[in-house]
């Protein structure tokens, strides 16, 4: 089943915390695996929101042989990333940010995807696999 | 056209009844206020607002939908429409055009108050909640607690660390526990605001420990990077609690046996 949910304010991070931890929870996850997506989740979506200023989030369920897993796909339209291999460098930030957290959603999940160009947005898509 | 509407009253507020899912009682009420404003040239809707306001709230209570209300309100369009067309004046054809401008206000009335006061408790409900979920308590002379429960976004953070930092210059305290056994997921955001919290305090000479960090937030916590520094962490608030006396140098006698535990449910 797809889940979706725009992010429009903070209170919108919140609901998709909600969101994606029912689905790990339906998924099969460990619960150390659901705060993992979770808060990954909540990184990217705030990324979204603190950037773009509004973002799109799919959540998805897919299988792999035996092995089923949460797919989340966080999508905005916002200045996007000029240098890639900087923004995933943990402790950089254009913001005011901690500036961990791309760099550490993408060691919270198993596979990380990230498309981006200046001025054409960002595309992040994440899976966690249920072990 | 208040004229029309004053001979008919009888049978256009019957075939409104009909039409409509609601008490005669109430639309004969409703009628009589739209004639009122009608005969008074339109000018004054203030007491009809009331009304509808009233009544939108009433139907809102019992259960109905905004939607269900404003139809019952332009259901009076329909069944005045059978008159004015019987009558088949140009001049009362008119007249019902801007009779029906007003009803369409008048429905559209009933769902803006129907929004305003749902506004209304959301609002109320969010500040209660945001005032009730971050107590900060005394646990002993000198020591307070903030045990933080359910998610933490920047307004809720931004509250807690206020209050703690106005309860540490209250009390004088030196020690405080930052308690998130209740709290399911810490991100970068989160932490960051759990450091300036603790760094804010240490700037008033207090110290911070941050309790209640269970396996999964600690995983977590690790995997994003986050450094906590020379932040004392505890996993339960008993632990942080005892650490707090050792520092302010509390000594607890008492036989030993009774074993505590704390346990976190998933919010």
């Amino acid at each position: 089943m797809t889940r979706e949910a725009v992010i429009e304010s903070s209170a919108d991070v919140v609901a998709v915390r909600r969101l994606v931890r029912s689905a790990a929870i339906e998924v099969g996850l460990s619960l150390i695996d659901q705060t993992k997506i979770i808060t990954a989740a909540s990184e990217l979506v705030r990324n979204a929101l603190v950037y773009a200023g509004r973002g799109e989030l799919r959540v998805d369920v897919v299988e792999n042989g035996a092995k089923r897993g949460l797919r989340l796909v966080v999508n905005d339209e916002g200045p996007g990333i000029p240098d890639i291999e900087q923004a995933l460098t943990d402790g950089w930030t254009t913001g005011t940010g901690l500036g961990l957290g791309l760099g550490g959603s993408r060691r919270l999940v198993d596979e990380f995807d990230l498309l981006s160009k200046p001025g054409q947005g960002t595309t992040v898509t994440v899976t966690k696999w249920a072990r | 056209m208040g004229e029309l509407l004053r001979d008919h009253e009888e049978q256009v507020v019957n075939r409104w009844a009909q039409s409509v899912d609601a008490p005669r009682d109430e639309l004969l009420e409703l009628y009589r206020a739209i004639l009122g404003a009608i005969e008074q040239g339109g000018g004054d809707l203030a007491d009809l607002r009331g009304l509808l306001t009233e009544l939108s709230r009433s139907r809102a209570r019992v259960g109905y939908s905004p939607a269900e209300t404003s139809k019952a309100v332009f259901g009076l369009k329909g069944a005045f429409y059978e008159i004015v067309v019987a009558d088949a004046d140009t001049e009362v054809l008119r007249g019902f055009i801007r009779f029906a401008r007003l009803i369409d206000d008048l429905g559209l009335f009933t769902f803006e108050a129907y929004a305003e006061a749902r506004e209304k408790i959301i609002m109320d409900q969010a500040e209660q909640l945001l005032e009730l979920s971050t107590p900060v308590v005394k646990l002993w002379d000198g020591i307070l607690a903030v045990p933080l429960i359910g998610t933490l976004d920047s307004a809720r953070t931004q509250v807690v660390m206020e209050k703690l930092l106005e309860a540490l210059v209250e009390t004088g305290a030196e020690h405080a526990v930052i308690d998130i056994t209740g709290v399911p997921a810490v991100d970068t955001q989160v932490a960051q605001h759990l450091l300036k919290t603790v760094f804010a305090a240490r700037l008033m000479g207090a110290e911070c420990v941050i309790s209640g960090i269970r396996p999964q937030i600690a995983h977590t916590i690790v995997t994003l990077g986050i450094e906590f520094g020379d932040i004392v962490t505890k996993t339960s608030l008993a632990d942080a609690l005892a650490h707090a006396f050792r520092r302010s140098g509390v000594q607890v006698s008492g036989r030993p046996a009774t074993h505590v535990t704390v346990r976190a449910e998933q919010a």
